[in-house]
This record gives structure tokens, sequence and C-alpha cells, in this order.
């Protein structure tokens, strides 16, 4: 059923170029659309531009035209004036006035259609996914090169957004992260809106014949979603949308053509590729991300849980020492020293999580072990001591000044112990006035 | 009060059909309207109970502010739909049985919506984002699977693009059993549950505070969109099912104040879509179903939007002049 795929510069080049150059122009855009939270307007508007489409064909009859492009733009344009229309007029919540517009504009698109189809010989499907695969049978001629007629309008498009994002980039910038001050400042926010409503309109026409309206949405919005989870400086997050966009054009071809022949189909839709290329790479970004990844962040919670069982553990044994010296005074039988069981139970933990924090507290040189029994080394006395003066320091504190119960105390100062350092330790002994004991009656222990 | 309207619609129409069959020589038009063919009746009633339950099911997730979670639902149903077909055929079962297909649809529906919490719960994207994200891509694999079942022996008659745009006038008896079905139970369970996704949708954290399971009523509402996605993916296609649940909730919201007289209009202004779409589809040659039920939903929207006694704009307007006017004699007084 497979035939060998040949691979051949002057097709899959050009397949290659075109979906790039689309996926490109369409994260520039996407920057800003996810970060103003209108994700879904890049949806609605390339739904919504079929009956302008349609429209524009019925009236100029052909497919390469200027109407075609000013249809659509007019009805993306459209598409937001009646969603904020509606939406202020008739105070209906903004996303359920999207859904009534570019759905109803989207059914009026596919009646024009039908009811027209002996007039116009386009196929909604191919609105919807068009047709990469078939880009470089059309080529114009530029210069002494033959070049798809797609290419061109698509690599147009994106210096067309380009530029527009180069020269607004300050407006853009300020309106989308602080409209109030963009507005207090002159910049107008809605003029920027409309701006960015009418390139997401321009881009998504020029893109609908080759690339179809899905792989619009995708590259509007998961580019620049990826680029959001890496990074917190816009001009970086553009740069990695376009990296990423450009990728997924690339890759989506590569895996459209060779995936399903691993499972014995032939090849398939380059576009539909091209999304679950750019979806493939967002959802490693989410788990992987440096900073914002969920590994990352599970890394953090568990290190940090870590130390603060570590930290208990110190404060477990500094309490023992202090109750042998205690007992020894007294001349009375020093209590047993304490083992794994015995701190685990201590600080309410797994006996295994025990077991990890004393061996690396061995490790780092501030506990010994003998015979399975601890002892704090003179390095992991003063950290031991400094925590427990933290916790009675923070009893004194609450007492005093907040004026809690005294059964009320143990639990606060059991968490605000972890977070105090010597400049605030310091505070907290002056605010109390340097106290011998705490309010349990027990020493405070001087550093 | 749903239940009613579900049985009250559908006496209505058997009357009409009974009195219909009885006029000698009808006419084409009163044969449609009063739905003397068999085809007509079964797409009329079919579509009809759908704009029903989605009325009903459209106003809490109005309500929730989860218009546009409908939309997502319904694209990430498309790699179920091809999938299913691909591993039905793969198995040797007849790829095109509409219980399969619909219940591969059901299970990506069901992963795009875990995609759209986890994106919304677990990152920093907002919901807009998420939706966009699971939208497009679920969306892309469909149409690539697409292009592998196209390229099979079998897969190129088998017509599964047509649960993107929908193909109302194919339904078949059975296919309108399955929505009636489908529509009862997703109907009743809006009303077993009124209550507790009525305090969802109007105060979540109250009803948290109260100790209801805020995250499974959200969960609930969600599945009751989907199954409600799926059923409609034949009638009206995936891109407009989204509009059977937003456009008569929203309709209804002008009408009203109070939920239970919300959802039951909505519900109306459904089932009257659904029904008026579908005989005027059936009245004229080249009127794609769908989107003509779309766009009567759209024509009740503009009237509700201008007229609706509680919200609409006409209304509005003329209480505010009365007030003034009012305020003008006290002014005089």
């Amino acid at each position: 059923m497979t035939t060998p795929f040949v691979w051949m510069w002057e097709l899959d080049g050009w397949i290659i170029a075109a979906g790039v150059l689309c996926a490109m122009s369409c994260a520039l855009v996407g920057n800003f659309l996810v970060l103003r939270k209108m994700s879904m307007m890049g949806d609605a508007i390339s739904h919504a531009v079929l009956p302008g489409i349609a429209v524009a064909f019925l009236i100029s009859q052909s497919r390469q035209s200027i109407w075609m492009f000013l249809g659509a733009a007019v009805v993306g344009v459209l598409t937001a004036v009646l969603t904020q229309g509606i939406h202020k007029l008739g105070r209906v919540d903004e996303s359920a006035a999207m859904g009534v517009v570019f759905t109803s504009l989207f059914a009026l698109g596919l009646v024009i259609i039908v009811r027209a189809a002996d007039k116009i010989d386009l196929d909604p499907s191919c609105v919807l996914y068009g047709s990469l695969e078939a880009t470089p049978g059309d080529l114009w001629p530029i210069g002494p090169w033959h070049v798809p007629r797609a290419v061109v309008i698509l690599g147009g498009v994106f210096l067309v957004n380009l530029a527009a994002v180069a020269v607004f980039f300050k407006e853009l910038r300020l309106t989308s992260f602080d409209p109030a001050l963009a507005d207090s400042l002159g910049i107008s926010t809605s003029a920027m809106q409309y701006l960015l409503m009418t390139l997401t309109a321009m881009t998504t026409v020029a893109s609908f014949e080759s690339v179809g309206s899905i792989i619009v949405i995708a590259m509007l919005i998961v580019p620049a979603a990826t680029a959001y989870l890496l990074t917190d400086r816009l001009g970086v997050m553009i740069l990695l949308s376009l990296l990423i966009a450009a990728a997924s054009g690339v890759f989506g071809h590569l895996s459209a053509i060779s995936v399903p022949r691993w499972f014995g189909f032939t090849d398939t839709s380059t576009t539909g590729m091209m999304a679950a290329t750019a979806g493939l790479m967002f959802t490693t970004t989410v788990i992987l991300s440096p900073r914002q990844g969920l590994v990352a962040r599970w890394l953090r919670r568990t290190k940090m849980s870590l130390r603060i069982v570590k930290q208990d553990i110190l404060g477990v044994l500094y309490r023992v020492r202090e109750l042998r010296e205690q007992a020894m005074q007294a001349g009375q039988s020093p209590p047993p020293g304490v083992g794994v069981r015995e701190i685990s139970r201590a600080v309410d933990i797994h006996g295994l999580t025990a077991a990890l924090c004393l061996w690396r507290l061995r490790r780092t040189g501030l506990i010994t072990a003998e015979d399975d029994q601890y002892q704090l080394t003179p390095h992991g006395l003063e950290e031991g001591r400094s925590l427990v003066r933290s916790h009675r320091l923070w009893e004194t504190y609450l007492r005093d000044h907040l004026a809690l119960p005294v059964d009320h105390l143990h639990e606060p100062a059991e968490k605000l112990e972890h977070f105090t350092g010597a400049s605030l330790q310091e505070k907290l002994d002056e605010a109390t006035r340097h106290p011998h004991v705490d309010p349990q009656g027990r020493q405070v222990p001087n550093p | 009060m749903k239940r009613w309207r579900i049985i009250l619609c559908a006496v209505w129409m058997l009357i009409a059909g009974n009195t219909a069959a009885q006029t000698p020589e009808p006419t084409s038009w009163s044969r449609v309207l009063f739905l003397h063919d068999h085809n007509t009746r079964v797409v009329a009633i079919g579509t009809s109970l759908l704009g029903l339950t989605a009325g009903v099911v459209g106003s809490f997730l109005l309500l929730r502010k989860r218009a546009l979670l409908g939309d997502a639902l319904a694209h990430a149903t498309l790699p179920g739909i091809a999938g299913a077909f691909l591993v039905g055929e793969a198995l040797g079962f007849q790829g095109k049985s509409l219980p399969l297909l619909l219940a591969g649809a059901a299970v990506t529906g069901a992963i795009g919506l875990g995609a759209v919490l986890v994106i919304r719960e677990l990152t920093r994207l907002k919901e807009d984002a998420a939706l966009g994200i699971v939208l497009s891509v679920f969306f892309g694999v469909g149409v690539a699977l697409l292009g592998i079942v196209q390229k099979t022996p079998t897969g190129h008659a088998a017509g599964l693009e047509s649960f993107i745009y929908g193909k109302t006038a194919s339904m078949l008896q059975s296919d309108a059993w399955l929505i009636a079905g489908a529509a009862g139970v997703i109907a009743l369970a809006c009303g077993l549950f009124r209550k507790e996704l009525a305090l969802l949708c109007f105060d979540a954290g109250f009803a948290a505070s109260q100790g209801w399971p805020v995250r499974k009523l959200d969960v609930l509402l969600m599945t009751l969109a989907m199954g409600l996605t799926v059923i409609g993916l034949q009638a009206v296609g995936l891109i407009l099912i989204i509009a059977l649940l937003v456009i008569p909730s929203a309709a209804a919201r002008f009408w009203t104040n109070r939920l239970n007289v919300m959802a039951a209009t909505a519900g109306g202004l459904g089932a009257a879509a659904g029904y008026l779409g579908a005989m005027i589809s059936a009245l004229w040659p080249k009127m794609p179903a769908g989107a003509v039920i779309v766009l009567t939903a759209a024509g009740f929207f503009l009237l509700s939007m201008l007229l609706g006694p509680a919200r609409g704009i006409l209304p509005r307007m003329l209480r505010r002049i009365a007030v003034s006017r009012e305020l003008a004699q006290a002014r005089r007084a």
C-alpha cells in the first residue's frame, strides 16, 4: 500500500516555506492576542471571515483579487466591532457575545456559498484546512525565478506584520500590559486593538487558501503561549514564538510525510501535523519549562519541604540534648538517645523521608551517628539552637504583641521559625525585650 | 417544566402531522410545515430536541461564563471520530457505525476537557489561551487523521467530513432516537441538579464555603455540555454546535432575570430555531440546515436584544426615559 517517499526540493521545499511563513506571520500577531487574553478572537475572526470571502468572491468572480482581502478584512474588523457592540449595548458576557457573532457569520457564509454554489467554486472545507500540498503547483514569475503564489503572498503578509509590530512595538507593549496607563499617556488602546484585529483578519485571509484557517488559529495561539511559559520578557517571547512557529512548519511537514508511514499508511495533511507538532512542543514546555514547568515547580516544592524537614530534625535533636543536660544537672539518669524511628515520629514524616534527610544531614556534617543514635555536631548544634531560639522568640512575640493564648502559640511559631533569618531574629529579640524564658517557661537559647 | 415542553412539543407535532395527513392534496408548504413527510418529521423532531436541550445546558454555561468551552470541546471531538474510524476498520468492524464514531468523539472530547483544565489550573495561561490551544491542536490532529482516513480504501466514501459541517438532511430515525434519548438524559440531569448548578453559576465561592463539591459540579456541567456536543455533531456539525449552546441562552438572558425561566426560555428558543431551521431548509433548495438553524437562532437573538423585557435595549431605554420624566416632574413639584 505504501509507496516509498521521494523528497523533492521544488515540492517539499516550497510547502515548508509556505508553512513556515504562515506560521511566523501568525505567531507575530498572536503574542499580543495571548497577552491581551484575546486568544479566542483569533478563532472567532478566522471563522467569521467566511462570508467576507464568499461575498468578495461573488462580486469579483475570482480568487486572486484585492476584493478578497478587503472583504475578509472588513468582516474581520466587523467581528470585533459587533462583539464589542453586543457586549456593551446588550450587557452580554464578552465571550458569549463573541460566540454569537462568529457562529452567525460563519453560518451566513456557509449559506451564501451553498446558495451560490454554481457561481462560486469555493469549497468550505478548503477554508478550514486549505491545501498546502497544492502550493508548488501555482507558480508566479518573480524576476528570473518561479515562486509559488502562496509563498509570495505569505511572505508579503509576514513583512507587513513584522513592519506593523516593529513600528507600533511601544504602543502594542504598553496597551497589552497596562491599558489604563496607555490611555492616560494618549495611546489609544482600542486603536491598537483594531490594528491587531485587522492584522489577524489579513493574515487569516492570506492563509486560508493555502493552509486553511485552523492552522491560523493554532499558530496564532500555540507558539505565543509556549513562549509565554518560557520567558518574562516581551522581546524574547516574540523571538521564541517565531522560532517555535518555524519549527512547527518544518517538523509539521516532515512528520506529515513520515509518521503515517510507520503505521502503514501514506502521508497526511501537513497543516494538521503542523498543529499537532506545535501542540507537542507546547505540552513539552508545560511539563519541562525551566521556571514555569510542572517538573520544575514540583522539584522546587519538594526541595522546600525537605529543607523544612531537615531543620525540624535539627530542632528535635537540639531539644533532646537540652533535656539530657537538664537531667544531668538534676542528677537524674539521662533519657535515651534518638534513632530514625523516634525522629520520624517526632517530625511526623515517613521513615524513608527521615532516613533520606538524616543521610543528607550527615553528608553536610551537621549530625553524626553512632549505633543508630544521632548527635549534633558543633555546626549542627548552632543551627538547631538558632531554630529553637527563633521558635521560642516567636512564641514570646505572638503572646506579647498579638495576645494569642498560650495554647495557640506553638503552631504559628512552628511555621514561622523556618523563614526567620539572623536579622529578623535580632529584631524579634529587641521587640520582646531580650527574654530568657518563653511563654512555656523554657529557656530561650542564646546564640 | 422542561420535560413538559418536550412532551407538549412532541404531542403538538403529532397532532399537526395527523391533521396535515387528512388535508386533501397538500401543497408542498403545508406538507413540510405540518410534518407530513416522514423524513422532515424525523429531522424536525431531532433538531428541536437538540435545540431545546442545548438551550437549557447553555444557560448554565453562559451564567458560569464558560460560553466558549463548547467550542473547544466540539473541535476536540474530531480526532476521536477519525481515530475511531481507523481503529474500527483495523479491528474489522464497520468503521462507519455511528455509535462507534460518537464514542470516539466522546473520548477525545473528554481528553480535551481535561487538557483545558490542566492548562488553566497548572500554568499561568488563562482560560482563553487554554481553549484556543486545545481547540486548534486537537482539530489539527483530527485533520491529520482525516487525511489518513481519506487515503484508506474505504475512508474516502465514509463521509466523515460531514461531522464538521453537519448533515442534518440525512438524519435517520435511529439518529433522532439517539438524540431524543441522550437529550432526555441531559435534560433530566439538569433538572435534578438545578439547585446545585444554579449555586455554582451565581456564587461558586459561597457554594464551596457551604461544603458543596464545586469542582465536581463544574465537571458535571462540562460533561453535560460534552454529551450535548457529541449528539449534536451529526445534526449541525462541530463548528456550529457551539451556536446552539450560546445563542439561545444569550437571547433568553434578555427576557428574564430568573434562572428557571431563562433556562425554559432558552430551551424554547432553541427548539423553535431547530424546528424553523429544519423547515426552511426543507422548503427551499440549497439551504444547509445546520447553518439555517444558527441563522434563525441569531434572528431570535437580535429580536431579544432589542425587545427582551428584562435587559433588552428598547425596554431599558423606555425605563430610563420614564425615570427621567419622573425626576423632572418631581423637580417641578
